[in-house]
């Protein structure tokens, strides 16, 4: 039993990664009808919005402190971060300790321009266009935004740690009555996963309750008769794009503690979202979030000594396996709409 | 002549030209001088223009002609390789049954992936194949360790003897065509240049040319016009009495036994394999190709194919060294400025390069260089090039009525 | 016992009912006309004939053999063609190659690996595709592609490729909607010389009366997923029934 809930929240940070990239992908999908494979750098630009802000924060002047000396008797040489100079030692430090979630903040704006400019400058002219040159063309986008990244930040990942009072687990076991030791889980999992819940139930209220939202859901169903409605569409339609983008990079961003970010994260991501958007079925937000969460709890399933004993392999293979069998038997999966890309 | 109509044949006898003179039309530029480093005549780059070039026709014949975008071809190069491999382990280095071996692996699972795959079209076909290809890179990687080497792939080593080759004790085995060994090269030296004749890749350019010629055939035959059809209008298809899916499934099988091939080649260059051929980023290599090229056109993906794997070698060499020398009459400041502004596009960054023109390929071209090239000579005869669009495709420019 | 017989069919989308125990049979070599307001489920019916959908109950046999279960290409190649409502071609491709298409289907069936013959070398495919472009006045524009033409030669293109397949029972969806009274007329008089020259069942859906009078010998009228009368074009003008359903929507 406690193996068991471990490994539901092994896999709720992965499912939680999942979910929010799949749902900004059927955000895009189903407002726009465009299929986007460079959704997956815009997680990717999302986690270095976060090594970013670490590096600004910890960009300091160099002061000679002539009450130290290092091992020749020379004065040291001291890095100050002009943070320390602005809010005070202590304060400056804990402000770049908490650098992570203070890129959330940085990275909005960041992502809602990016998405913008997105969507503006090349996806816009792809609305008339096959789905498979909408593939093409942002696959190259792709391409070229994680050859940019590594071209500035290089080939290594880069570890952006979580703040200190963050670190570190603690017994979840032993809280809800289990032996001690038995389930030990790390405190910021957790938070990415609460971080998750959050975005998603924001999204979710968001289209539900504002008129913005029901407007976009109408467009969702049918775009044509809410243009005849004389409401510009796709003002909104650009906006929601710039939306998805903020999601997918603040999964990134709130990533970056989990799994160093390197250059190649997104396409690592996206093969993966893409597999659990067809999952979820086309189209369908619930089930983005859904499929999300269940192809990351399964995946850490796969992964129990006692499973691999059993059926080798079947880790690495899982989220596919799942994948085929729901395509074959209900090919608009597991929520998918009619006449969603059926053609 | 061979069943083609004039203009087919006439293509095909300038790739012929092209693919048996490329040691010298590749190498244009004299040893030691600066501009060698643009030279492509060397064996193991022209294995690779002719190799891939047989991969990306295989996948034009699906992609260009059904209009299903396969994301998993790679799956069956790799199985060609691993089947061409244990091939020559076990039992002859001569590479013939090798790559018969792998066409027909290759084939086989094509058949498996794309019978299964085509129940779903578009960007569902798209993920089925995706995922059939990443479980097999996973397998080959992981599990199948014994089959396939795992991480460090399969190489020929001295502990192999082939039944049906002699070899001395702890000799190791090289891939051979009836004893000419796919290594084995001609130099020839004129004045300061120098030319290398390679059998192995003569051997490759031989099956890429049967494969263009196959290919041609195939696209101007009825079978070829059937799955246009396909792309074109599905519904009216069935409605005409045609079942589609074994029209798609044969064209996906065959484009199976075309990445098989190219995958059995690759093992005969050069007998090694590993699990990152199968990989999904060479999936997608073979969609840039084809597009970059020209999908549904007969040249395109040759074409495509030649041109990444050249920016690949090419690019990839540059340095600022070298750009430091092209622009060393300018001016210091101006030639430090465009160094830096060129440096990440060259060297390691030729992936931006490439994602870049990928793009604006895309964008601006969707024809791909074919459709660059008709526009530039269009612009050369404009009466010409309607006379030959029509001979051409057989299909006129008149407007609408 | 007619070419086509259905027998209580009837086809319920979630809750609605769009055919309720339909009757119907069409003679051989007659030209069966169904009439019927917008909703009247025309289409739907259309559609369970060609195997599009399959109906809830009931049954649709063919010369004898039922029709349900089987798959679009199947039921084509028994001899049912399909003309749709708009124009369904291979827009992609040349006019010749349109018909060619259709050709190869009547003379290899539902598939032929024929990977490796040139297309130019059919010689008996191309006289074929020749003759009936010759028919429909369309060989001038063999070369042109599909997607360029005008929506009145779309159609044409399509009827001739319905009718290249020399089917036995030729079903049309509307096939003068849209059109000027000229072309109509030019319609009308093409499907009159077919039914002279060959033996052939038709089933056409229209809403435009002056066709309906100008080929049909037998007239059904649906209304609400069910016949209301089935009767020849003399005995349909005026009946109670039908001005009842159409309201006077049809100056008859």
């Amino acid at each position: 039993m406690d193996a068991i809930i471990l490994q539901i929240l092994n896999g709720l940070d992965k499912g939680s990664a999942y979910a929010l990239i799949a749902l900004g992908l059927t955000l895009i999908f189903g407002t726009l009808g465009v299929v986007n494979f460079a959704h997956g750098a815009l997680f990717m630009i999302g986690a270095f919005c976060a090594v970013t802000l670490q590096r600004l924060l910890g960009s300091s002047r160099t002061i000679v402190d002539e009450t130290q000396k290092d091992f020749l008797g020379n004065p040291l040489k001291v890095e100050v971060p002009y943070v320390h100079d602005w809010f005070g030692p202590e304060m400056g430090a804990s402000i770049i300790a908490w650098s992570v979630p203070l890129a959330i903040l940085f990275a909005i704006p960041i992502m809602m321009f990016v998405g913008f400019a997105m969507e503006r400058g090349l996806i816009k002219h792809f609305y008339k266009r096959p789905h498979a040159d909408q593939i093409l063309v942002t696959f190259g986008l792709a391409i070229v935004l994680q050859e940019v990244i590594k071209a500035f930040y290089g080939a290594n990942p880069i570890p952006t740690p979580a703040p200190p009072a963050l670190t570190g687990a603690f017994d979840f076991g032993a809280m809800i009555g289990f032996d001690p030791n038995t389930i030990i889980y790390p405190y910021w999992r957790l938070i990415y996963f609460a971080f998750a819940a959050f975005v998603i139930t924001a999204v979710f209220a968001f289209l539900q309750f504002t008129t913005f939202g029901m407007v976009v859901r109408a467009g969702m169903a049918d775009r044509e008769t809410v243009g005849i409605l004389g409401i510009d569409i796709d003002k909104r339609f650009t906006m929601m794009f710039a939306i998805a983008a903020v999601v997918a990079g603040l999964a990134g961003v709130m990533y970056t503690p989990i799994n160093s970010p390197n250059y190649h994260m997104g396409m690592d991501f996206l093969v993966l979202s893409f597999v659990v958007v067809v999952v979820g079925g086309m189209g369908s937000l619930p089930g983005a979030v859904l499929a999300g969460f269940l192809l990351g709890i399964l995946e850490s399933f796969a992964s129990m000594a006692a499973v691999i004993d059993l059926i080798p392999g079947i880790n690495q293979i899982i989220i596919y396996l799942v994948a085929i069998v729901i395509l074959l038997t209900r090919p608009r999966g597991l929520m998918g709409r009619r006449g969603v890309m059926e053609d | 002549m061979l069943g083609l109509n004039k203009k087919d044949f006439q293509l095909l006898l300038i790739v012929a030209v092209l693919a048996l003179l490329a040691p010298f039309i590749l190498n244009p530029f004299p040893e030691g001088s600066g501009l060698a480093q643009f030279n492509a005549g060397y064996p193991d780059l022209m294995q690779r223009f002719v190799i891939f070039g047989i991969f990306a026709i295989g996948f034009n014949i699906l992609f260009g002609l059904t209009g299903y975008l396969s994301f998993g071809h790679a799956a069956f190069l790799g199985v060609g390789s691993y089947a061409a491999i244990w091939m020559m382990k076990l039992v002859t280095l001569n590479v013939i049954p090798a790559i018969l071996m792998a066409i027909v692996f290759g084939g086989l699972f094509a058949l498996i992936v794309g019978f299964v795959s085509l129940r779903r079209s578009g960007i569902y076909f798209s993920i089925l194949t995706l995922a059939f290809a990443q479980m097999s890179y996973a397998l080959a990687y992981s599990v199948l360790t014994p089959i396939t080497g795992g991480e460090t792939g399969l190489q020929i080593k001295a502990t192999d003897s082939p039944i049906l080759s002699n070899l001395a004790d702890g000799e190791i085995g090289r891939a051979n065509l009836f004893g000419m060994e796919m290594g084995s090269s001609y130099l020839m030296n004129v004045g300061n240049w120098l030319f290398t004749f390679n059998a192995g890749y003569y051997i490759a350019a031989i099956f890429m040319l049967i494969s263009f010629y196959v290919s041609i055939r195939i696209f101007r035959s009825p079978f070829g016009m059937m799955l246009r059809a396909v792309k074109s209008n599905q519904q009216r298809m069935n409605y005409t009495g045609l079942n589609s899916r074994p029209y798609t499934l044969a064209a996906f099988v065959i484009s199976g036994m075309y990445a098989g091939l190219a995958g059995g080649l690759m093992v005969a260059m050069d007998t090694q394999v590993g699990p990152e051929r199968m990989f999904w980023t060479a999936s997608g290599e073979v969609v840039l190709m084809t597009i970059l090229g020209g999908v549904g056109t007969l040249i395109g993906p040759v074409l495509g194919a030649g041109m990444i794997k050249y920016m690949e070698n090419i690019i990839s060499k540059i340095n600022d060294n070298i750009l430091h020398q092209w622009f060393a009459f300018m001016p210091d400041g101006i030639e430090d400025f465009l160094v830096t502004i060129i440096h990440p596009f060259i060297g390691k960054g030729w992936h931006l390069t490439l994602g870049i023109v990928f793009m604006l390929v895309v964008i601006f071209l969707p024809g791909g260089l074919v459709e660059g090239g008709q526009r530039i000579a269009g612009w050369f005869g404009k009466g010409k090039k309607a006379d030959a669009e029509a001979t051409d495709t057989d299909a006129g420019t008149k407007p609408a009525e | 016992m007619g070419i086509l017989e259905i027998k209580n069919v009837s086809k319920n989308f979630g809750g609605l009912k769009a055919l309720s125990d339909v009757n119907l049979s069409v003679e051989e070599n007659s030209v069966h006309a169904i009439i019927g307001p917008n909703g009247a489920g025309k289409s739907t019916l259309l559609n369970c004939l060609v195997g599009k959908l399959i109906p809830d109950t009931g049954s649709v046999t063919f010369m004898g053999q039922s029709l349900l279960g089987r798959k679009p290409h199947e039921i084509n190649q028994m001899g049912v063609s399909r003309v749709f409502q708009t124009p369904e071609i291979f827009s992609d491709l040349t006019v010749f190659e349109n018909i060619m298409i259709p050709c190869f289907a009547h003379r290899d069936g539902a598939f032929q690996m024929n990977a490796l013959a040139a297309v130019t070398k059919q010689k008996d495919i191309q006289e074929t595709a020749e003759a009936i472009l010759e028919d429909v006045n369309m060989l001038d524009k063999r070369h042109m592609h599909a997607a360029a033409m005008s929506r009145g030669d779309k159609r044409r293109l399509e009827m001739a490729m319905c009718l290249v397949q020399e089917p036995k029972l030729l079903l049309l969806d509307e096939p003068t909607a849209g059109m000027a009274r000229a072309d109509t007329n030019n319609t009308i008089d093409l499907l009159k010389e077919i039914k002279e020259k060959r033996d052939i069942t038709m089933a056409i859906i229209e809403h435009d009366m002056h066709v309906v009078f100008s080929l049909a010998e037998r007239i059904t009228v649906l209304a609400q997923g069910t016949p209301l009368v089935e009767e020849t074009p003399e005995n349909i003008k005026g009946h109670p029934k039908v001005r009842e359903a159409y309201l006077g929507e049809a100056q008859v």
